[in-house]
C-alpha cells in the first residue's frame, strides 16, 4: 500500500501452497499430457485416442481427490478465519483465496466437466469429429474455471475469465462442417470478447478508485495488506463515483458470462450453434463458475455497496426471469428454448446473489447457500436436458425443432421419460432437486423480504411450468395423424435414414448420473443443503 | 399466545404411531408402482395383478384405520414424523383425524375401483404405474401435517394426472390435461407464497424454522402474531389456491375439460377425491390458520358457492355430452361443500364433509357408467342414446340409482349430505341457503331429463344391441352405490367420527376470531347424528366450548 515514491520495495516471491492448487494443476497436467501423446504418437491415432481419454479421466479425478483435501484444509483453518473476520484461508500473496464456496463451486464444476466429457465421447464419434484436441480444451476450460473459484484478486478472475473463454470460443466453434457452429463460436467470441473489455475496464477503474485489486486483503510476513472489503470499510466515503462505475462495469462483464439478461442476447445462437455436449458443459460450468466470480466480488467484497449494487442485480434477475421464460415460451427449437429456460435459472439464482448480504437471520446468508444449491441443481438438470438433446437430435446435430419431439415417447420412452423428468426439475415440481433448489431461493427471499422479487420468481415459474410442458406435450400425447408421422419418423430412423438415434455408453452414464442427482437432490436434499451451508459460512465475507 | 386456550386440535403428539400405517399406506402404492413397471411388458395382466394388489393393500389399511379409530380422541391419530430438510426444518409429518379419515378412506376405496375399472386401457403397465403414484400422493396429501410436506404431495399430484389425462384421455384430451396443470400449478404458487410467508414470520418471531400446520396454526391463528392485512392477505394466497382446486366459480373453467376428457378412472379420481383437496385444504388450513379472515371472507366465499351451485346446475342441464353435463354437476355439489363450510357452523362443516364423502361415491358411480357407455357405443352425446333401459336394463337400472344418489334423493348420502349442509348454512346465512336449495332442483331437472333422454324410449340402431354389464364393471360400481345408500340410511359412523374434529375446529374459530356459532336449531334433533352428538358434547373437554357457544348465540 502507498510506498514512498522513489523507493523499489523488493519482489517478495510468494509462497508456494501446493496442495491449494493442487486440483489446478491436475487438470492442467491431464491437458498437457493429452497434448503430447498427440504429438508424439501421431501414428497411433486409435492408441492416442484411449489414452487421452484415460489420462482426461485420471486428471478429473486426481483434482477431485484435491478438492476433497482442500474441503478438510477449509474446515481446519475454519476457526482461525473465524477470529480474523477475513478470507479463511488467503496465499499466494492474497491471489487466492480458500473457502467453503471455492471447494463447493469446484466439485461442481468438476461434476460437470465429467458429465461433459461423457457426453461428448458418443456425439464426436457420431459426427467423425473424434480429436483429442476437443478434450484438450475441455479440461483447460475446466482449468480456468477452477482458478475463477480460487480467484481472490480481480486480476486472476480476469485470467481464469479468459482461459475458460477462449476454450469455450473454439469449442463452441469445434463443428468446422456446420455453419450454425461456425457462427457460434464467432458470435461468442466477438461477444465475449466485448464484455472481457468491459470488464477489464471495470478492473481498472476499481483499481483506480481503491488502490487495488485485491478482494478481501491478506496477510503476510510484512503486515497486513488491504483488499477493496477493507478499503471499503476503512473509507465509506471515499472516490464513489469512480468505484461505482468500475464495479456497474464488473457486472456488465459477468453478467454476460451467466447470461442474464440484458445481457443475454448472445446465449440463444451460440447454444443453438454449438455442438450439443458443449452446450451441455457451457450452460452448466460457466455459469458455476461466474457466478463464483459474482458471490465472491459482490457479497464478499462489496457487501458496504450492497445498497448500490442490489437494486442493479434486482433488476437482472427481475429481467432474467421474464425474458428467460417468456421467450421460452414461444420457442420451436428446443435447444433454443432450454438456452432460454437457462437465462431464467440465471434469474433465479441472481435472487440468492441479491438477497446473499441481507440475511435478517440468525444461520447465516440463506442467500448464498440458496444460490450455491440452485447451481449444483442447475448443473444436473441442464446438462441432463441438453444430453438428452443430443441423443435425440440425429447425427449432424439438426433435429431440434419440437416437432422432432413428437411422439418420442414411442420411438424412445427412455430418453421421453429422462427428459421429462430433466424438464420437471426444471419446472420445480416436488421430488425432483428442482423444487427443493427453487424452494430455498424464495426462502433466502422472503428471508430478505424480497416479497416482490418472490412474487415474480413464482410468476416466471407458473409460465416455466407451461415452456416445459409443452416439450413434454409433444414427446407423449399425439393425435392419430401425429402417430402416423412419428411412425414413418420412427420406419426412417430404423432404416438409418436421417441418422439413427442411439444411446451411446458415454451419454448414458452421464443421463444416468444426472438424473440420479436430480431425483436424490429433491428427495434427500438435506445433506448437500448443509454441505452448501457450510460453504456460505466459510466464505470471506468481511 | 397470551390467553389463548390451547386447543386439543393441534396437539402434538410426541409417540410415534406403531406401526406407522400412513407412511406405509403411502409407501405401498409408490411400492406398486415400482413393481408395476418391473413387470414384463408382454404380460400386461402381471402389471394390473400389481395394481390390485397394492391397491388393495392400501385399501386394507384404510379400514384397519376406521377401526383403529378413536372417535373421542382430540388432536391427530396415528401420528408419524420424519425430518426431510433439517436445515429449514421441513419433516414428513403424518396424522389424521376425523376430517382427513374420510378422505382417506374415499381414497383408498376410489383407487381399486378406478383400477379395476380400466382393465382395458392400452399401455396399462404405465397407466397401473401412474395411478398408483396418484394414489400414494393424494393418501399424502391427506395425511400429511406439514405445510411444506402437504404442499409437496398437493403439486405432485398434479404429474400423475396429467399424464392420465394426456395419455389415455379422449378427444381434445392434451389441450385439457395442460389447462388442468396450468390453472393448478397458478394456483399452488399463492400457496407456496402463503406457506412461505407463514413459516418466515413464525421464523421472524420466534428464530426458528418450522412448517408444521399444528404450530404454526396455532400461532398464526393467536390474536396479536400478524396484522389483520397480513392475515387477509395470506388467507386470500390460501383460499385462491384451493378455490382453484374445488374449483370455485369463476375458476372452474378448467374443470369441464379435464373430467371430460380424461380416461375413465381419471375422472372418477378427479371428481371423487381430487376436488376435495381443495375443500379439505379449507377446512385443514385456511379456516383455522386465519380464522379472523375466514369470518371476514365467509360472504364472498358463500356468495361463490351459492353461485357455482346454481351456474353449475344451469349449464350441467344445457350439457349435449353426459360426461360433461356430470363434470358440472360437480362443480354444483362442490358448491354445497364450501358453502357449508364457510357458513362456519359445526353443522355446515359436518355437511360439506358428509357431501365430500358422497359426491366422491356418487360421482363416481356416474362417471363408472358412462365410462361403460363410452365403451360400447364410442359416444358419451345424449342424442346418440336412447331406449337404453330395455336393452340393458341392469345398467340402466344402476345409472338410475346412481342419478337418484347424485340428486340427492333421500335414502341416499346426496341427501343427507346437502340436507346438513344446508341446515348449516341456513341458520347463519339464511337466504344464501334458500338461493341454494334451488341448486337441488334443478339438479333433478338435469339429470332426470338426461337420463329420461338417454334411457326411455324405444332402442334403436346400435342402442338395441349394446350388451349388458358385465361382472367386473358391476364390481366397481355396485360397492360405491351400496355405500352411498348405506350412509344415506345411517349416516351416524361417519357424523361421529368427525364431530370431534369438527367441533374442535369451530372452538379454535370461536377463541381466536371472537365467532360464535349460532345455537343450532331445534329441527337438527331430527338428524341421526345429533343424538349421539349431543352425547358427545356432555363429555369431555369439548362441553364446556359447546355451552359457551350455544349460550352466546342464544344472547343475540
Amino acid at each position: 500500500m502507498n510506498a514512498p515514491v522513489g523507493t523499489i520495495a523488493a519482489i517478495a516471491t510468494p509462497h508456494i501452497d501446493w496442495p491449494i492448487i493442487a486440483p489446478v494443476i491436475a487438470l492442467f497436467a491431464a491437458a498437457l499430457v493429452v497434448v503430447v501423446l498427440r504429438a508424439t504418437l501421431r501414428t497411433q491415432p486409435d492408441l492416442v485416442r484411449r489414452l487421452s481419454v484415460a489420462v482426461t479421466f485420471v486428471g478429473l479425478a486426481t483434482s477431485g481427490a484435491f478438492v476433497i483435501n482442500e474441503w478438510r484444509i477449509v474446515n481446519d483453518s475454519k476457526a482461525a478465519c473465524a477470529a480474523l473476520h477475513q478470507a479463511c484461508y488467503v496465499t499466494f500473496s492474497g491471489a487466492i483465496a480458500v473457502d467453503g464456496l471455492t471447494v463447493f463451486v469446484q466439485a461442481v464444476i468438476l461434476i460437470a466437466t465429467a458429465l461433459g466429457v461423457l457426453l461428448a465421447l458418443g456425439y464426436l464419434r457420431r459426427e467423425e469429429l473424434e480429436t483429442p484436441e476437443y478434450l484438450v480444451l475441455l479440461l483447460l476450460c475446466a482449468t480456468g474455471m477452477l482458478v475463477m473459484a480460487h480467484a481472490n484478486d480481480l486480476i486472476l478472475i480476469f485470467v481464469a475469465l479468459e482461459v475458460f473463454s477462449i476454450a469455450l470460443y473454439i469449442l463452441a466453434a469445434f463443428d468446422r462442417r456446420r455453419a450454425e457452429s461456425q457462427e457460434a463460436g464467432l458470435k461468442y467470441f466477438v461477444l465475449g470478447a466485448f464484455s472481457s473489455a468491459i470488464f477489464l475496464y471495470g478492473i481498472a477503474l476499481t483499481y483506480g478508485a481503491t488502490g487495488t485489486t485485491s478482494l478481501a486483503g491478506f496477510s503476510s510476513g510484512n503486515g497486513a495488506h488491504d483488499g477493496i472489503a477493507q478499503y471499503l470499510a476503512a473509507n465509506p466515503g471515499g472516490k464513489h463515483g469512480l468505484l461505482l462505475a468500475g464495479f456497474a462495469l464488473l457486472l456488465v462483464g459477468l453478467g454476460f458470462k451467466v447470461s442474464a439478461a440484458p445481457f443475454h442476447m448472445w446465449t440463444p445462437d451460440v447454444y443453438q450453434g454449438s455442438p450439443t455436449p458443449v452446450t451441455a458443459f457451457m450452460a452448466a460450468a460457466t455459469k458455476v463458475a461466474a457466478f463464483a466470480a459474482f458471490l465472491r466480488i459482490f457479497a464478499g467484497s462489496l457487501v458496504a455497496f450492497s445498497s448500490d449494487w442490489r437494486p442493479i442485480v434486482y433488476v437482472l434477475a427481475v429481467a432474467s426471469l421474464l425474458v428467460g421464460t417468456i421467450a421460452a415460451a414461444v420457442q420451436t427449437d428446443v435447444k433454443r428454448m432450454l438456452a432460454y429456460s437457462s437465462i431464467s435459472h440465471a434469474g433465479y439464482v441472481l435472487i440468492g446473489v441479491q438477497v446473499a448480504t441481507a440475511g435478517s437471520s440468525g444461520d447465516a446468508l440463506p442467500g448464498t447457500q440458496a444460490a450455491l444449491f440452485y447451481l449444483l441443481v442447475y448443473a444436473l438438470m441442464a446438462i441432463g436436458a441438453f444430453g438428452v438433446v443430443q441423443v435425440v437430435n440425429h447425427r449432424g446435430d439438426t433435429h431440434h425443432s419440437l416437432s422432432d419431439y413428437k411422439g418420442l415417447s414411442r420411438r424412445a420412452p427412455l430418453l421421453a421419460w429422462l427428459l421429462t423428468l430433466f424438464l420437471l426439475a426444471q419446472a420445480g415440481v416436488p421430488f425432483t432437486g428442482g423444487f427443493v433448489a427453487k424452494f430455498v431461493v424464495f426462502r433466502a427471499a422472503v428471508d430478505a423480504g424480497q416479497y416482490q422479487l418472490m412474487l415474480i420468481a413464482l410468476l416466471a415459474s407458473v409460465i416455466g411450468a407451461f415452456v416445459y410442458l409443452r416439450v413434454v406435450v409433444a414427446m407423449y400425447a399425439v393425435s392419430d395423424d401425429d402417430a402416423a408421422e412419428a411412425t414413418t419418423v420412427a420406419a426412417e430412423d430404423r432404416s438409418g435414414k436421417g441418422g439413427r438415434m442411439r444411446l451411446d455408453l458415454g451419454s448414458g452414464i452421464a443421463l444416468a448420473v444426472a438424473s440420479v442427482g436430480v431425483v436424490v437432490l429433491g428427495v434427500l436434499p438435506s445433506w448437500f443443503l448443509d454441505v452448501a451451508h457450510q460453504a456460505t459460512q466459510l466464505l470471506a465475507q468481511r | 399466545m397470551i390467553g389463548a386456550v390451547t386447543n386439543p386440535m393441534f396437539e402434538a403428539r410426541t409417540f410415534a404411531s406403531f406401526p406407522p400405517v400412513l407412511v406405509t399406506m403411502i409407501l405401498v402404492p409408490l411400492f406398486g408402482a415400482l413393481v408395476t413397471l418391473a413387470m414384463p411388458r408382454r404380460r400386461t395382466e402381471y402389471a394390473r395383478i400389481a395394481g390390485y394388489v397394492a391397491s388393495m393393500a392400501t385399501l386394507g389399511m384404510a379400514v384397519f384405520l376406521l377401526l383403529n379409530f378413536d372417535k373421542q380422541t382430540h388432536g391427530y391419530q396415528f401420528a408419524d414424523s420424519h425430518a426431510w430438510i433439517k436445515l429449514l426444518g421441513i419433516h414428513f409429518t403424518f396424522g389424521i383425524d376425523g376430517i382427513s379419515l374420510f378422505m382417506v378412506m374415499l381414497t383408498a376405496l376410489l383407487f381399486p375401483i378406478g383400477l379395476l375399472a380400466s382393465a382395458h386401457v392400452s399401455n396399462p403397465k404405465t397407466f397401473t404405474a401412474w395411478m398408483l403414484v396418484l394414489e400414494a400422493a393424494m393418501i399424502g396429501v391427506f395425511t400429511a401435517r406439514d405445510l411444506i410436506a402437504f404442499f409437496v404431495f398437493f403439486e405432485i399430484v398434479l404429474v400423475p394426472m396429467y399424464f392420465l389425462i394426456a395419455g389415455w384421455g379422449h378427444g381434445n384430451n392434451v389441450y385439457a390435461a395442460t389447462k388442468f396443470f396450468l390453472f393448478t400449478t397458478a394456483g399452488s404458487a399463492f400457496l407456496f407464497v402463503g406457506i412461505l410467508t407463514v413459516g418466515y414470520l413464525y421464523h421472524k418471531a420466534t428464530g426458528h424454522w418450522t412448517f408444521d400446520a399444528g404450530t404454526l396454526t396455532q400461532w398464526v391463528a393467536a390474536k396479536n402474531h400478524i396484522s389483520s392485512v397480513t392475515a387477509k392477505l395470506l388467507f386470500c394466497a390460501f383460499a385462491v389456491s384451493f378455490a382453484v382446486k374445488v374449483p370455485l366459480f369463476p375458476l372452474h373453467t378448467w374443470l369441464p375439460d379435464a373430467h371430460t376428457e380424461a380416461p375413465t378412472a381419471g375422472s372418477v379420481v378427479l371428481a371423487g377425491v381430487m376436488l376435495k383437496m381443495g375443500t379439505y385444504g379449507f377446512l385443514r388450513f385456511a379456516i383455522p390458520m386465519f380464522p379472523k379472515a375466514a369470518v371476514y371472507f365467509a360472504p364472498l366465499l358463500l356468495t361463490l358457492s351459492v353461485i357455482g351451485i346454481v351456474y353449475g346446475a344451469i349449464v350441467a342441464t344445457m350439457q349435449p355430452d353426459l360426461k360433461r353435463l356430470i363434470a358440472y354437476s360437480s362443480v354444483a355439489h362442490l358448491g354445497f361443500v364450501v358453502m357449508g363450510t364457510f357458513a362456519l357452523t359445526t353443522q355446515g362443516i359436518q355437511g360439506g364433509l358428509f357431501t365430500m364423502v358422497s359426491h366422491g361415491l356418487t360421482t363416481g358411480a356416474l362417471f363408472l357408467l358412462v365410462g361403460m357407455l363410452y365403451d360400447r357405443r364410442h359416444t358419451r352425446k345424449i342424442a346418440d342414446f336412447g331406449g337404453l333401459w330395455k336393452a340393458v336394463p341392469i345398467l340402466s337400472g344402476l345409472f338410475l340409482a346412481a342419478t337418484f344418489a347424485s340428486i340427492g334423493l333421500p335414502g341416499f348420502s346426496g341427501f343427507v349430505g346437502e340436507f346438513t349442509s344446508l341446515l348449516g348454512t341456513f341458520v347463519t346465512r339464511r337466504w344464501w341457503a334458500v338461493v341454494a336449495t334451488s341448486g337441488v332442483i334443478i339438479a333433478a331437472v338435469y339429470l332426470l331429463w338426461a337420463y329420461q333422454r338417454a334411457f326411455t324410449g324405444e332402442p334403436e340402431g346400435d342402442n338395441a344391441t349394446i350388451a349388458e354389464i358385465g361382472f367386473r364393471e358391476a364390481a366397481t360400481v355396485v360397492p360405491l352405490l351400496a355405500l352411498s345408500l348405506f350412509l344415506g340410511f345411517y349416516p351416524k359412523p361417519l357424523f361421529d367420527r368427525s364431530e370431534v374434529a369438527v367441533k374442535d375446529l369451530m372452538a379454535h374459530v370461536a377463541t381466536n376470531a371472537g365467532y360464535h356459532e349460532p345455537a343450532p336449531p331445534s329441527v337438527s334433533s331430527a338428524q341421526g347424528s345429533s343424538a349421539q352428538g349431543s352425547s358427545a358434547q356432555g363429555s369431555g373437554a369439548q362441553g364446556s366450548t359447546a355451552t359457551t357457544s350455544t349460550g352466546s348465540g342464544a344472547g343475540k
